[in-house]
């Protein structure tokens, strides 16, 4: 299998490895398997008060692949509100790591871990997002952290 | 033309997850005797055509069947479930902790080259194994297709990790 320069770069310099404390409150985390590989990605993300994703971690048991298109993706997201970070397309991610049909479950993975991440952060955080979860509105008082 | 048989049908086995890996061998030796090339040297071109048909056919049975895992998943495909589908996600949250858990308990003994480490993961897993094959034979057993078919899922993570602790003992031994 012939990859692409990004996913060997990525591969080789992977950005953001590693683990944020999952009990943390700020922390959302997601995990995701792959069946058919056998491959495991653990995403997470750490969302400032103001609802913006200001730190990604991962950590990646699968192919090189698998493990640039979770890099990139935590490069991605920082920076990012929710929904914004919620929104990246398994088909960027793809386009970008210039994958073959046969790798782009890889980045399916990755788009998946990212959005159960967000779900886990927005689960610690019901009872503050009761209202529209628009990107701009993230309530800054009333919080009880 | 008749319809291809199904892998349980070449072997004359019967359809069910559980079975008897004697007789299995027994069957499969027995069909490999009759097709064997020895027997079709003076045969016609078609006759012999047919013959090395069968005995593909008969191998891959019996790769297939004697292997308990990739037995389950042809058992669900016959009845068109797809385990390993490409686009099927495993979310499970505690199952998936525990997998991160396996990988992390073998990537530290590959590193730290602890090889009696690494072989009692080993015993673990198959220990694990055991369990899990137990499990997915009371779900055919009962007729649970879907659970069956989580169950064997969570055996190809498995299996995955037999494979990740068997490529780090041979490193060692290797070396």
């Amino acid at each position: 299998m012939a990859y692409s320069d990004k996913v060997i770069d990525h591969y080789e310099n992977p950005r953001n490895v590693g683990s944020f404390d999952k009990a943390d409150e700020q922390v959302g985390t997601g995990m995701v398997g792959a069946p058919a590989c056998g491959d495991v990605m653990k995403l997470q993300i750490r969302v400032s008060k103001e609802g913006i994703i200001e730190d990604a971690r991962f950590k990646t048991y699968g192919c090189g692949s698998a493990i640039a298109s979770s890099s990139l993706i935590t490069e991605w997201v920082k920076g990012k509100t929710l929904d914004e970070a919620g929104s990246i397309k398994n088909s960027q991610i793809a386009e970008e790591l210039a994958l073959p049909p046969v790798k782009i479950h890889c980045s399916i993975l990755a788009e998946d871990a990212i959005k159960a991440a967000i779900s886990d952060y927005r689960k610690k955080h019901v009872e503050e997002s009761a209202g529209p979860s628009s990107a701009a509105d993230a309530p800054g008082a009333g919080a009880t952290v | 033309m008749a319809q291809a048989k199904n892998h349980f049908e070449v072997l004359g086995v019967p359809v069910s997850f559980t079975v008897a890996l004697d007789a299995l061998d027994r069957a499969y030796r027995n069909l490999q005797s009759k097709v064997h090339p020895d027997r079709f040297v003076n045969a016609t071109e078609a006759e012999r055509r047919v013959a090395m048909q069968l005995a593909t056919g008969a191998n891959e049975a019996y790769q297939t069947l004697k292997h308990p895992l990739k037995r389950a998943i042809y058992l669900l495909e016959m009845r068109d479930i797809d385990v390993r589908s490409e686009t099927s996600i495993t979310m499970e949250p505690a199952f998936l902790m525990q997998q991160l858990e396996w990988r992390e308990n073998i990537e530290d003994a590959r590193a730290a080259r602890n090889l009696g480490r690494l072989e009692s993961l080993h015993d673990e897993l198959i220990a694990e194994k055991r369990v899990r094959f137990s499990h997915l034979e009371k779900l055919f057993g009962s007729g649970a297709f879907q659970p069956a078919c989580e169950a064997a899922r969570q055996l190809l993570f498995i299996e995955k990790l037999e494979r990740e602790i068997g490529d780090g003992i041979e490193e060692m031994d290797v070396a």
